[in-house]
């Protein structure tokens, strides 16, 4: 298989306290991996240390490889040239990921440039317009020539969340880590996120790693699942496998507090 | 009986669209309420409406048959001490620079209700679970579901007949949530809830009774049970549709 993250006892301390503890993980071309964990788990700082942007005063030990690349160790000049070509993040607020002061349109063509200049190309400016008008699309966001001149601000989240993707895809990436993409999005729009977040990791061929506290999506979007709880992992599996049988208390517990909302709304079923 | 009744409101910031359109809407005593909508819905001026904290630009609110009227204060008096709020963000809702006696003993120091307040803040904390201990802390001294259990502690300590919640659980982890959906199940038994939400299943759980807003309208309500089983409008279908629901892998 070609891996393309390969996590290997991964300990991440802050002032003498450790929040994530002897954690191993892997995602594959193809494959989608979900981080499962409630809040404080060391589930966002497991993937910040995968594409080395720790918080400073944070260590991590262990190993981290990016498409066979060491992170740990490697130079800020080192990890960078990995960022965007192997892996590229959504985060869970498109805002705090969007410049306000700057046109969608534009934030899209930066990274398009920023690409291809790394692929030691150029392209004209009519090519780039083509490009990103062609990765408005793909992540469905409608009349792609209007929003494109249009501020963040001036769009809905899903829209927003949209052009965050659409920013992830123009670095090709082979690797594409979603920390809690659908968080901050209603229901309906949550729904079509996600389906367009598998469409393109299936069309791509791309890895995905998942992470979200929330159980059905998680449920629905990956293929394997890790439980992280207080930095450590405490369970992992096919998804059909860990959510189907638990074995360890806390994804019992998990698992039967999501049922029970479920089964609240069963009837609509 | 009714608690409160909402008859033909619209409400509209300044001279911008309503963000509320005719909204008729019956709380009832005993029977909890689900508000649910998305972003945009109106289902926060809805509470805000409930709350008095701004008035109707058009049609009526009462409570127990007569008008809410801000501007008069003894019957606000009695209307606070009757309908009590918990918010969604327990870190904000709770001063850090006063003690957990305090912040829990504000209703009835400002609604001036003469009681024994040490006994009655001690039931209070008793009642969500809280020992008493925790009367002389502070509240960055205690997690995200312990201080929305304070939250609620704060709420019911004036004994009110009705108690809005608006989006408890959404800020707190779903292990979290279900305890607070528990303690929640008990007062209930004692205090009728109006529970706002986007989350559907979170209402189910608590409601017999649903609103389902969309864009400033009412499109569906109802018996839970009805609205769960045979969602009638397109909003309310695509809104049970896109719930995420645990596949099940038995």
């Amino acid at each position: 298989m070609d891996e393309l993250l390969t996590i290997e006892n991964l300990s991440i301390r802050h002032a003498g306290r450790s929040l994530v503890s002897g954690v191993s993980l892997s995602v594959a071309a193809g494959e989608r991996v979900g981080l499962i964990g409630e809040s404080g788990s060391g589930k966002s700082l497991t993937a910040l240390a995968a594409i080395g942007l720790l918080p400073d005063g944070m260590t991590a030990s262990g190993s981290v490889g990016l498409a066979g690349r060491q992170v740990i160790g490697a130079t800020d000049r080192e990890v960078v040239g990995l960022r965007g070509a192997v892996a590229a993040t959504i985060f869970q607020e498109p805002l705090t990921a969007l410049d306000p002061l700057m046109r969608i349109g534009g934030q899209i063509a930066e990274v398009v440039r920023r690409r291809v200049r790394r692929d030691g190309r150029s392209l004209s400016r009519t090519e780039v317009l083509a490009e990103v008008m062609g990765l408005m699309a793909r992540v469905a966001l409608p009349d792609p020539a209007r929003l494109a001149r249009a501020y963040p601000h001036e769009m809905s989240g899903g829209q927003r969340q949209r052009a965050a993707i659409a920013m992830a895809l123009a670095c090709r990436p082979r690797l594409l880590i979603a920390d809690e993409p659908t968080t901050a999005l209603d229901v309906t729009t949550q729904a079509e996120v996600l389906k367009l977040l598998e469409m393109l990791v299936r069309e791509e061929n791309m890895g995905l790693l998942f992470i979200s506290h929330d159980l059905p999506v998680v449920g629905t979007a990956v293929d394997r699942v890790l439980v992280l709880r207080a930095g450590e992992l405490v369970e992992e599996g096919p998804v059909a496998e860990v959510f189907g049988q638990p074995r360890h208390p806390y994804t019992v517990g998990l698992v039967e507090a999501a049922r029970a909302f479920d089964q609240a709304i069963g009837a609509a079923l | 009986m009714s608690l409160i009744d909402l008859t033909a409101v619209s409400f509209a910031y300044g001279r911008g669209r309503p963000v509320l359109d005719g909204i008729d809407l019956r709380i009832e005593a005993g029977h909890n309420l689900g508000i649910v909508g998305e972003s945009g819905s109106g289902k926060t001026t809805i509470l805000r409406l409930l709350l008095g904290l701004v008035r109707p630009s058009s049609g009526d609110i009462s409570f127990r048959g007569a008008p809410i009227d801000p501007g008069d204060r003894s019957f606000m008096r009695v209307f606070r001490r009757a309908v009590q709020a918990v918010f969604q963000d327990p870190y904000s809702s709770l001063d850090p620079r006063q003690k957990i006696v305090d912040i829990v003993a504000e209703p009835l120091r400002s609604l001036k209700i003469a009681t024994d307040v040490d006994a009655a803040v001690a039931e209070a904390l008793s009642a969500v679970d809280l020992p008493r201990e925790a009367a002389g802390r502070y509240p960055h001294e205690f997690s995200g579901g312990q201080r929305q259990r304070i939250a609620i502690a704060r709420a019911i300590v004036s004994q009110p007949e009705l108690v809005l919640a608006d989006e408890v659980v959404s800020a707190l982890d779903l292990t979290t949530r279900i305890r607070i959906v528990e303690l929640l199940n008990v007062l209930s038994a004692n205090t009728t809830l109006v529970l706002v939400s986007h989350d559907i299943g979170f209402v189910a759980l608590l409601c017999q009774d649903l609103v389902i807003l969309e864009k400033g309208h009412i499109v569906e309500q109802g018996p839970a049970r009805d609205i769960l089983s045979a969602p009638k409008h397109p909003y309310t279908q695509r809104l049970l549709e896109s719930t995420p629901r645990l596949p099940d892998f038995a």
